[in-house]
């Protein structure tokens, strides 16, 4: 029971772990929303927003992938769900970047890119926090 | 953690690859007729930025039968400068805008950019320079006025001095002979300064005094400071000299940098820097006549109806009526002096205009850091421009000085500012 008790502390988020991985979903999904409503109206101030959100985004998701980097290297087997939930906050937080990158450009250059990369952000980042923070049911595959 | 190298690596060399194209062939983007690529940018757009070093013993280019001299350094940010009746010499001293940075790339680009620039206090005065006994050397050198607001544009009429700063055109009375002001200046009338991304006021006078025109820079790059923030910018205002009322005398001029009338016709010439981040020569900064009620295209399209993507809402009225400006100076050269040439300069440089260009950042291989020499046949440009004076780029990469104002000195002399070495030069005839 120990045992099994140690095991899945490691494969589970922490709070902070947690913290930071379930704040990635509010800034991406807030940077779409913005994203949106810069489509619509063509005020700028929605694609400073967005640019702001995925920012902040990108913080949050850089911690809580160290973190999982942390959990994967100490995990004994390097398969399974914290793999795959390592993979996810990876994939999220480099198209995060690019995405960020994509906000740089002035005004509606932006468009449609960003409105797109937002929206793939945002279900990659609801996507990976489902699988991190279920990872606890899964039964300690790490 | 092994999977996610390939990832890493992909995801470099997509931005890298992405990271701007060839440059073309610099003298198809000169001329009344340039070549237009398609445009284009990158994940990032391209940076090249100026590494700062000192001229030490060195001293810029300067053709065959000229040369050049350092008339006053140590200076707090020389833009550019007028020359009074009596040979005396004044620099407008100062940096300005006060933008907020909105987004991410703003607080990043502006670290990057700064360093590609002086680190000298704005000196927000006029500096006034004397070569009492015409050796060339300009031995007085007084503070005509200080406390100025970002002072740039001046212009100068029968006794009256005008002084363009970021905010407020402002006159001074002037006797001959001042070595500097004797009372504060009176303010002519408020100029828009909300924002001021950017701030430079260029100022020059009608030939009979009655009219003054102060180019007003747009307050973004493409209104991605919105375009609220763009009433009463990108444009050339006339003001009356008595009463300060004042019109839009010209529309869609992005940046009009520096202004200069034609001796003779009267006309009134402009340089205007374009908008960056379409690719390494679009779009080309440009010299052009400014005609009354003209529309030159910003935000909406560049070089006449190519639209520009980037501006919502977009406007075919206006890009219909866009005017395609004279002559392209080239994509990025940030030319920010103007004026025109006289018999006493000789040579090849009697009829035309200089043009300070102080330099490009967003272009892999760096262009301008020169003074360039357009010549002029029957009132207007005619053929390529000419080097005037060079070797502000060292060899190896660095930058020693940015040219910003050029003045031609009547009794044959051409005077350039350096905003990056504090220096004011002085290129005279040996021959």
């Amino acid at each position: 029971m120990t045992a099994i008790t140690h095991r899945s502390y490691r494969s589970r988020p922490g709070p902070l772990h947690a913290i930071l991985l379930a704040g990635t979903v509010p800034l991406f999904l807030g940077a779409l929303l913005s994203d949106i409503a810069y489509y619509r109206s063509y005020q700028i101030q929605w694609s400073n927003f967005a640019s702001w959100l995925i920012a902040g985004g990108l913080v949050f998701c850089g911690l809580a992938l160290l973190f999982a980097l942390a959990n994967l290297l100490r995990a004994k087997r390097k398969v399974g769900r914290p793999l795959l939930y390592y993979m996810l906050l990876l994939a999220t937080w480099v198209l995060g970047f690019i995405n960020a990158l994509e906000h740089a450009k002035d005004a509606w250059a932006i468009m449609p890119a960003s409105l797109v990369l937002s929206f793939i952000v945002t279900v990659l980042a609801c996507v990976t926090a489902w699988v991190g923070l279920t990872n606890l049911r899964s039964g300690g595959a790490a | 953690m092994k999977g996610s190298s390939p990832v890493i690596m992909m995801s470099l060399a997509l931005l890298l690859s992405a990271c701007g194209g060839e440059d073309q062939d610099i003298s198809q983007s000169l001329g009344p007729d340039p070549r237009l690529p398609e445009p284009q940018r990158g994940m990032l757009p391209s940076m090249k930025i100026a590494e700062p070093t000192s001229w030490g013993d060195q001293l810029p280019t300067v053709p065959q039968g000229y040369a050049v001299s350092a008339i006053a350094t140590d200076l707090q940010i020389p833009r550019q400068t007028l020359v009074l009746p009596n040979g005396d010499i004044l620099v407008a001293e100062g940096r300005g805008g006060n933008a907020a940075k909105l987004k991410p790339k703003d607080v990043i680009a502006g670290y990057i950019k700064a360093r590609g620039n002086t680190s000298v206090e704005s000196g927000n005065r006029l500096t006034l320079l004397r070569d009492a006994d015409g050796d060339g050397t300009y031995e007085v050198q007084t503070v005509f006025a200080e406390d100025l607001n970002a002072p740039y544009g001046l212009a100068f009429h029968d006794g009256n001095l005008y002084v363009a700063n970021q905010d407020a055109l402002v006159r001074f009375d002037y006797q001959e002979g001042q070595t500097e002001a004797s009372t504060p200046p009176t303010k002519i009338t408020d100029l828009p300064s909300a924002i001021n991304h950017h701030w430079t006021k260029a100022l020059t006078i009608s030939p009979d005094g009655r009219f003054l025109y102060v180019g007003i820079g747009s307050n973004s790059n493409i209104t991605e400071r919105g375009m609220e923030a763009e009433v009463d910018r990108a444009l050339v205002w006339q003001i009356d000299a008595e009463t300060g009322a004042h019109k839009p005398y010209a529309t869609g001029l992005r940046n009009p940098t520096a202004l200069a009338i034609q001796p003779g016709s009267g006309q009134l010439w402009a340089v205007v820097n374009e908008r960056d981040e379409l690719g390494e020569d679009l779009v080309p900064d440009y010299l052009t006549s400014v005609r009354e009620g003209g529309f030159y295209g910003w935000p909406y399209s560049y070089w006449g109806q190519n639209i520009d993507d980037r501006v919502r809402p977009q406007d075919p009225d206006k890009v219909a009526a866009a005017i395609t400006p004279d002559y392209a100076l080239g994509s990025h050269v940030a030319a920010l002096g103007l004026d025109f040439s006289t018999a006493s300069m000789g040579g090849q440089f009697t009829e035309g205009v200089f043009i300070g260009e102080h330099g490009s950042w967003n272009r892999k291989t760096p262009v301008g850091y020169k003074v360039t020499f357009v010549p002029f046949r029957n009132g207007s440009p005619d053929g390529p421009p000419i080097d005037f004076v060079t070797g502000f780029r060292t060899s190896d990469g660095k930058t020693r000085g940015r040219p910003v104002g050029v003045t031609v000195d009547p009794r044959g002399a051409l005077i350039v500012a350096d905003d990056l070495a504090n220096t004011v030069w002085r290129v005279t005839r040996t021959q």
